[in-house]
């Protein structure tokens, strides 16, 4: 294995002997149980937790014959974008060293760009997959919202994410993505679709008539040089058939303070359940429930994350619900409707993935509202419920940068049609 | 101890319940782990991700309690609303897996019902707010102690994610008899729907509001000032589990009250927790200011449109339509039809048997004789339900005469239901068919060749001798002859 | 619900709700880190009201039992347990 710190656990798990992932290798998030091998979701709290049961998405992976090499490191608990929030220890980017692979999903998407698991899958609640993938130099795939089952992923804003897989090339990732997709009787919010679907067949690389918006909003704050390659890549596309338009979301001013609120709320309520009754680190804690729950909550948990439960149970609580986890609802259907008149005029929408390249090591953690707004080109994805891909569009020195192109619901064959077209 | 009528003093008694009642369906209500305990079940064993909690693990709702629950609203004639979705309601507890509880909030599936009690003789229909679905938390055990004292606690989620509809009235009651003629009359109305299953350990729990208001603030149909209920105190009483536990608590609460204001010191609002086996309440402490339970939507489980279900679901013949069925129908008397209604398992048996006799006949031999029997030994009708013909052919020997009553009742009916025999069975091996009249005949002339002194005693006026005789006979018949034909054919022969 | 930044007595009444035991450094580290994330989240207020229909409705299963986990299973992850029993703090 390369010297990156890809993995939190290094254990193989083999599949069955034929599908149409035999012989693949496969790292699986940290925060997707795996009977048996040790899930830690990069935090203190779960440092020795094994998983009972596997995740849905795992059985279908093992069950078409991949070999699973170990658990891959992330953000604590999903929340950050660089993988630094571990408490394992951050990743190293493989195609720029000494910056971070991005995250949260950073250790999956590193570890496929190191060439230490042909696949990955990761999970994407505010960009958590196209983030890494666009950082790292590799394909990356949020479907829309109920095409793939989350039970079995440790839950950090239930309403918002989706499991989404990583490779180096967008027919691998739509290969993965069949084998992933399809409703699960264990999820209540999967959709009825996608359990035959043809995704590898779709990066066939034809936009010839492809009307691709780009949305203004979301390059007035991203880096000149970014700005540059992502057009770079766009006037390529033109140039095998497909027309560029530009396209503007007035919601999206507000979709990073809509991300947050709601997805902070719901982690507040997600998290709840790390009290260190049925899992979680041993000690030796004094007074009653109240006392030991608030003990071992404050062993457990890193700060980003203390940061999100608290400011997400002050969104919720008594006097502040109408102002904030209310109006965050009124933006998101905002946000929602938006994208949906926008695709009544274009097929795909397309973003720089990141506003920026991959950061140095250590130099974002001081300001965490900076943090935040590095995620304003993935959020509203998520927000809408829409799919969308991240696909390698370029590099500034050595830096890479994503092209994200943004689908209408249950569009993914056009935004792996439309990004296989990129790669060539 | 039976509670005080309400007393024309200067306070007047407001009560409104919380009823939480356990569904009797085959899974809990969002995962696939069974509802039933076998005996001497292990702690923790009948659990799964689900309901234990465990990261990554998903609601995914069961449709078995969305029916109870839509049944429940249709008796209680309540509406069903268009939509009806879920919240989570946060807080800590070691007894919640989730640390929040999946309930219903805003859109509860059941809103504005009534159901009818009758006290007394006095007819009221109380108000019936709404009634919604939520899941059961684990089931703590202080260890060391009680709950005041223990340092540790023993959890055990078996339990966890049973499916419970909680009932919320309106502040209707007037007294702690009305609730438990509410209570009962509930449990027999669910019951019948045969969603609930008051044998069963802690299926039904109640909780209490109460208060003392101005009795110049009741009307006489009992309707409420609302400004006056606002600025009472209340008294929230836990821990209620039957409806003679919630008279006795609350009245135990109606004179602590009464004393307290009599003796100038006022009731605080708090909560507090009935201890059965003392007969008393004693105040919670350590019950912080009002909790924040930071409702919201859950999203993992989509809202239901089942309005349509109150037309769609069938519901049987309810407790008092059934028992008003009964005396008209039947001619029984309201007793007897309040007996063969007690349950729908009994009034089901009832009619099966009344299908094959006249009414009094079935009507007796269930009412007084089977229920009777069962009872002594603690069965239910359940247990006997599969024996419904034997127990038709029992009464058919009877009415065709060859089985004295007596003999039907005090043998024949014990022994089938202690040995679990086919009546013939039990007739024939205890010699107690009717004995033919060859062999009577035998049996009276050998009664009067044994007892030439009460012969003579008869030929000379005693007419006890002939009783004697008679006796006699039947011990020789093993009680199988009739008396009266005894009777009769000794006179025959001795007046020869 | 007034615009003045938050303070160290609401983050502490925040993180008693959320049970999260806070150093003191923490409160005041919190308290400035809050005060500027959640005046960027008063842009919220400007959002008009906008209703949404849900996507998926009466999703449900069957009322029928399926395999859980054993005793060992359920118990396996837990730091203290006691004849079959969690173990957990006392409740009063």
């Amino acid at each position: 294995m390369s010297d990156h710190n890809v993995f939190v656990t290094e254990s193989t798990v083999a599949g069955d002997d034929a599908g149409p992932l035999a012989d693949r290798t496969i790292a699986i998030k940290d925060n997707m149980s795996t009977e048996g091998v040790r899930t830690t979701c990069g935090s203190a709290m779960l440092a020795d937790y094994v998983p009972p049961y596997n995740a849905t998405v795992v059985d279908r992976v093992l069950d078409a014959g991949a070999t699973i090499v170990g658990k891959a490191n992330m953000d604590e608990f999903a929340m950050g974008g660089t993988t630094e929030t571990s408490a394992f220890g951050p990743t190293e980017n493989p195609a720029a060293p000494g910056h971070v692979p991005g995250g949260s999903s950073g250790g999956s998407a590193a570890a496929v760009a190191a060439g230490d698991a042909d696949l990955a899958l990761g999970s994407d609640t505010g960009g958590s997959v196209r983030n890494p993938a666009a950082f790292c130099g590799v394909v990356g795939i949020k479907p829309t919202y109920g095409l793939v089952s989350r039970y079995g992923i440790v839950a950090y804003a239930n309403s918002l994410e989706q499991v989404g897989p990583l490779a180096t090339t967008v027919e691998d990732a739509a290969l993965l993505l069949d084998v992933i997709a399809g409703p699960d009787d264990h999820d209540a919010t999967t959709h009825d679709r996608a359990a035959d679907s043809e995704y590898a067949a779709a990066a066939d690389g034809d936009v010839d008539g492809l009307s691709i918006g780009v949305i203004t909003d979301l390059i007035e704050g991203a880096d000149d040089d970014v700005v540059e390659t992502f057009e770079a890549s766009l006037d390529e596309l033109e140039s095998q058939g497909a027309e560029i338009t530009e396209v503007s979301l007035d919601s999206l001013e507000h979709a990073v303070q809509a991300y947050y609120v709601i997805a902070m709320s719901e982690a507040s309520s997600n998290l709840a359940r790390f009290d260190g009754v049925r899992y979680g680190p041993e000690g030796d804690r004094e007074g009653n429930w109240n006392d030991s729950f608030a003990a071992v909550r404050e062993e457990g948990f890193g700060p980003e994350v203390k940061r999100r439960i608290l400011l997400g149970t002050y969104a919720l609580s008594a006097g502040y619900h109408d102002k904030y986890y209310k109006k965050a609802q009124d933006a998101r259907a905002w946000v929602k409707q938006d994208f949906d008149e926008a695709f009544e005029e274009v097929d795909v929408l397309a973003s720089p993935t990141m506003p920026v390249t991959p950061p140095a090591l250590g130099e974002s953690l001081d300001d965490p509202l900076q943090l935040y707004l590095m995620d304003a080109n993935t959020v509203p994805v998520n927000l809408a419920n829409l799919p969308a891909i991240s696909v390698p569009a370029g590099d500034v020195d050595g830096l890479p940068v994503g092209l994200q192109l943004i689908g209408p619901k249950f569009g993914e064959e056009t935004i792996i049609r439309a990004a296989s077209a990129v790669e060539e | 101890m039976t509670a005080q009528a309400v007393e024309p003093t200067e306070h007047a008694v407001v009560i409104g319940l919380e009823v939480h009642v356990q569904l009797e369906t085959s899974t809990k209500i969002f995962c696939g782990c069974s509802t039933t305990a076998d005996d001497d079940e292990e702690p923790n064993s009948r659990t799964c991700p689900v309901c234990l909690g465990l990261p990554g693990a998903l609601p995914v709702l069961n449709e078995g309690a969305v029916e109870a629950a839509v049944k429940i609203g249709k008796a209680l004639e309540a509406d069903i609303p268009e939509r009806t979705t879920f919240h989570r309601k946060n807080y800590y507890y070691p007894d919640l897996p989730k640390n929040f509880q999946l309930t219903q909030y805003d859109a509860p599936i059941c809103q504005q019902g009534s159901l009818e009690i009758s006290v007394e003789g006095t007819r009221r229909a109380i108000g019936i707010t709404r009634a919604h679905l939520e899941e059961d938390p684990g089931s703590l055990q202080h260890k060391g102690g009680s709950i005041d004292t223990a340092d540790a606690t023993l959890i055990n989620y078996n339990r966890a994610g049973t499916p419970l509809v909680e009932i919320v009235t309106e502040p209707d009651f007037r007294s702690p008899q009305e609730t438990r003629a509410f209570l009962a009359k509930l449990e027999g109305v669910l019951e019948y729907l045969g969603v609930f299953d008051s044998t069963r350990d802690g299926s039904l729990r109640v909780d209490a509001n109460i208060s003392l208001v101005d009795s110049e603030a009741v009307d006489d149909d009992g309707s409420i000032d609302d400004d006056a209920l606002a600025d009472a105190n209340r008294t929230e009483v836990k821990n209620i589990s039957s409806h003679k536990g919630a008279e006795k608590a609350l009245a135990y609460e109606v004179t602590r009250q009464k004393n307290a204001v009599r003796r100038g010191r006022g009731v605080e609002t708090e909560t507090r927790h009935w201890d059965e086996s003392r007969g008393i309440t004693v105040s919670m402490r350590s019950k912080e200011s009002e909790a924040d339970y930071r409702y919201f939507r859950e999203a993992d489980l989509p809202p239901l449109e089942v309005s349509h279900w109150k037309e769609e679901i069938p519901i049987p013949e309810l407790p008092d339509a059934r028992r008003e069925r009964f005396e008209s129908e039947y001619g029984l008397g309201s007793e007897a039809a309040s007996k063969l209604t007690s349950t729908k398992s009994v009034a089901d048996f009832f009619e099966s048997v009344a299908e094959s006799f006249d009414a009094d006949l079935a009507a007796t031999w269930v009412a007084d004789n089977l229920l009777g029997e069962l009872n002594y030994r603690d069965m239910e009708i359940t247990d006997v339900e599969g024996r419904l013909e034997e127990f038709t052919r029992l009464i058919e020997l009877v009415d065709a005469e060859e089985l004295t009553v007596k003999n039907a009742e005090e043998i024949v009916l014990r022994e089938m239901l202690d040995e679990g025999e086919a009546p013939e069975t039990i007739v024939d091996r205890e010699g107690l068919g009717k004995a033919d009249e060859g062999e009577i005949e035998g049996f009276v002339t050998e009664a009067i060749e044994e007892n030439p002194d009460a012969v003579e005693d008869f030929h000379n006026g005693e007419d006890g001798a002939l009783n004697f005789l008679v006796g006699q006979v039947m011990q020789k018949s093993q009680g199988s002859a009739d008396p009266g034909s005894v009777n009769e054919l000794l006179r025959a022969e001795l007046a020869e | 619900m007034s615009d003045s930044p938050v303070d160290p007595e609401d983050v502490r009444h925040v993180a008693g709700l959320a049970r999260v035991d806070l150093a003191d450094t923490e409160v005041d580290e919190f308290t400035e880190q809050f005060a500027d994330i959640l005046d960027y989240f008063e842009a919220l207020d400007e959002v008009p009201e906008v209703d949404s229909e849900p996507e998926l409705v009466n999703v449900m299963r069957d009322d029928e039992v399926h395999e859980g986990l054993s005793q060992e299973e359920a118990l396996q992850n837990a730091p203290e347990t006691e004849d079959g029993y969690f173990k957990g703090p006392s409740v009063s």
